[in-house]
């Protein structure tokens, strides 16, 4: 084993590390943010949006996340040339540079899955303690912000750590859209030594040590919700 | 449009041949790779259970790491780590090296990682089952090879299947994942018909319809083997 | 059980025979993402290109049986240590750095690298024009070095293919490629290449090297041996010409 590279290439890496970190938090950020509403109409209805919804959390699921993000970022791009102005508009530093688009299908991603998972939580918080709360007097909005979501997220907050953590592993592959995060800077490091193992082995050390700070962080929220005495 | 339908046709100058070639490849990958998986973790779960101290630290060493570290690192891992083994073992007896070709190595590289998923979804699975139908096939004289096959394990099957439908479909699409590695599966194709032709939004929602239809599929097959075994039991609530 | 036994069965042996031996044919490793003309995938799945025929002509001269091998581009040298193939053609240029870690037979092409902008632009293959610019390159290839080497002041972008930069360049992604010269004609004459033309030559021997090469592990010495004569024998009995003629109209074995 030669990791003499390790040195020359260690501030790259760090620098990679934190683009991978910003990409996990902006990713579930906004993926739960659409989670919530796509979980939520499909419970409550009306219809035709919950079938929106249930159309959009089964794209996402049944299609590769890598399918996604190329479909994204050169499918919408070869769509530019056809657009006329685009490139004198304001929008175009946001279009022309790949970190938007990562975080966009990476959003899209968590939102599909975690839309399914809310959905499933929304539904097991009991009727009995909506009712409750009606029969008191509260608007839907107010329901919804002091008993359903909060309920919801409490009895889904195990399998969102595990999400968490699956969205950890899934950004190694926006490094194939030009974005050097932890994992592209692996890649360098393989082409520009041709070593074979180290730097394989030093981005799954780098992935379990992220993945076992995260479970750390989680765990210590995990004991601060109440539990049922049952 | 109708360069699209051009593009898509079965025969060349259509790329569409090519794409169903992949779909073709993908499918025999996922198949060979989720059975590799499926018999892991059978009997990950059995020694993560019935195992010694060692075993079980073993096995959970393999389930842990597996599940801390993404795909693609564990994909150009394990394949160059796996062949080397493999030919390091096979001259240090004296044969000559082996090539394994891109579909095996496709199936063993994600049929390991999917193995350490199952560990848990079978390990979940055999947990579930109630403590008395086991006792009562002991308490007949069963011995314990006979009552695991003949009570345990159809007992686990129902609890195992909802996770295991979704590692299958998790199983399809790792195999896109092959398409950075080099080994020729529907997305390289797809990404190849894109580059000849330069129909990227043709090719890559071509390629997206492909997958949806193998969950979709996936689903409705899933769900009859799901109905098969759950009957019988008391309807879920 | 039993079934399931037979089947355990039959997968062991179907693995067996699926394995096959190395040294019997001679693997020749080319990059899995095309690179018209030299090497491209057609529509019913085979390999054309004037790389891909030269690599048959070669071959017949060496008088052994070679069977393709694509492998991805960013790992095409390690596949080769690796063993999963013994000699790569996939218009891999000799140069300092690579002869470290492999050996290369003599060359078999030499073509000069280019800049390539938007016909508007005051880009070229002067330094100071591209400074603050985009310039996409592909990984791990000489054109990647000199960018790197020569112009600093811009930003560059790695992209795994060559295609992925050109389409990259068509979204206007980037302000500018650096390529080989021949890899860029197909590109160039096409509809979404219409706006866009050669800015530059861009010339460093020191880091563009002799030319193109064939790949190979340092101890494969008969090997490149045989290579070396070969690549001799179809320059001398034509052979070279006759391909090279059906796509380029000029000798691009360079001088």
């Amino acid at each position: 084993m030669e990791w003499y590279w390790l040195p020359e290439y260690a501030p790259r890496f760090v620098e990679g590390i934190w683009l991978t970190l910003q990409l996990l938090v902006l990713a579930m950020f906004f993926g739960m943010a659409i989670a919530i509403p796509v979980g939520l109409v499909q419970v409550t209805g009306p219809r035709p949006l919950a079938w929106l919804a249930k159309s959009f959390t089964t794209l996402i699921r049944g299609t590769p996340l890598l399918v996604q993000i190329w479909l994204v970022y050169y499918g919408l791009g070869s769509l530019f040339p056809s657009i006329p102005g685009l490139r004198e508009s304001f929008l175009w530093p946001i279009l022309r540079d790949a970190f938007p688009y990562a975080v966009f299908a990476l959003t899209l991603s968590v939102a599909g899955y975690e839309g399914e998972i809310m959905r499933g939580a929304f539904r097991s918080v009991p009727n009995g303690e909506l009712e409750a709360a009606r029969a008191m007097g509260m608007s839907r909005f107010t329901i919804l912000r002091r008993i359903w979501l909060p309920r919801a997220l409490q009895n889904v907050f195990p399998t969102l750590t595990g999400e968490f953590i699956l969205t950890l592993k899934a950004t190694p592959l926006v490094s194939t859209i030009t974005i050097y995060e932890a994992f592209g800077i692996g890649t360098i490091v393989r082409q520009e030594t041709y070593r074979i193992y180290e730097p394989l082995l030093l981005l799954a050390a780098i992935y379990a040590f992220l993945t076992l700070i995260l479970v750390v962080i989680f765990r210590y929220f995990e004991n601060r919700i109440p539990k049922r005495a049952l | 449009m109708e360069q699209a339908l051009e593009y898509l046709a079965f025969s060349p100058p259509g790329w569409g041949g090519n794409l169903l070639r992949g779909l073709a490849s993908t499918l025999q990958i996922a198949l060979g790779a989720y059975a590799l998986g499926l018999c892991l973790g059978l009997f990950g779960a059995l020694g993560k259970i019935y195992g010694g101290p060692v075993t079980r630290w073993g096995l959970e060493i393999y389930t842990t790491l597996i599940r801390a570290v993404p795909e693609l690192v564990l994909i150009l891992l394990l394949y160059y780590a796996g062949t080397d083994l493999l030919n390091t073992a096979l001259e240090s007896f004296g044969y000559e090296r082996i090539d394994i070709s891109g579909l095996w190595a496709g199936i063993y590289v994600i049929g390991f990682v999917q193995g350490a998923y199952s560990t848990e979804v079978f390990r979940a699975a055999f947990q579930a089952v109630p403590t008395g139908q086991i006792e009562a096939a002991r308490a007949i004289g069963m011995s314990s090879f006979k009552s695991h096959t003949r009570v345990v394990i159809p007992a686990m099957i129902p609890f195992a299947i909802p996770g295991l439908a979704n590692l299958w479909l998790i199983t399809t699409k790792d195999t896109a994942l092959l398409a950075v590695v080099g080994f020729s599966e529907l997305l390289l194709e797809t990404k190849q018909a894109a580059g000849g032709t330069k129909s990227y939004l043709l090719f890559y929602s071509a390629a997206a319809v492909l997958y949806l239809l193998v969950t979709l599929c996936s689903n409705v097959i899933f769900g009859q083997i799901e109905r098969h075994y759950r009957r019988g039991q008391p309807a879920q609530t | 059980m039993k079934k399931f036994l037979t089947v355990l069965a039959g997968t062991a042996a179907a693995l067996s025979m699926s394995a096959q031996l190395a040294f019997a044919d001679i693997k020749v490793g080319i990059a899995a993402e095309a690179y018209p003309p030299f090497a491209e995938k057609a529509a019913d799945g085979s390999w054309k290109g004037w790389e891909v025929e030269i690599i048959g002509a070669v071959c017949a001269a060496m008088k052994e049986n070679c069977e393709i091998v694509p492998v991805a581009w960013d790992g095409i040298i390690p596949a080769l240590l690796a063993k999963k193939m013994d000699v790569i053609m996939a218009s891999m240029s000799i140069t300092e750095e690579r002869q470290k870690t492999i050996a290369f037979s003599d060359k078999y092409y030499n073509t000069p690298a280019v800049i390539v902008a938007s016909k508007g632009a005051s880009i070229s293959g002067d330094p100071a024009s591209v400074k603050g610019k985009i310039v996409g390159v592909q990984v791990s290839t000489i054109h990647a070095n000199y960018v790197e080497k020569h112009f600093g002041d811009a930003d560059a972008k790695s992209y795994n293919t060559f295609d992925e930069h050109n389409q990259d360049l068509v979204a206007g992604r980037v302000d500018a490629v650096v390529g080989d010269s021949l890899a860029m004609e197909p590109f160039l004459s096409s509809d979404a290449g219409k706006g866009f033309e050669i800015k530059g030559e861009l010339n460093d021997v020191a880091v563009f090297g002799p030319g193109v090469g064939g790949g190979m592990r340092k101890e494969d010495t008969d090997l490149a041996a045989k290579l070396n004569a070969a690549i001799k024998q179809i320059r001398e009995d034509g052979t070279y010409e006759k391909i090279s003629k059906k796509y380029f109209s000029f000798d691009i074995y360079g001088g």
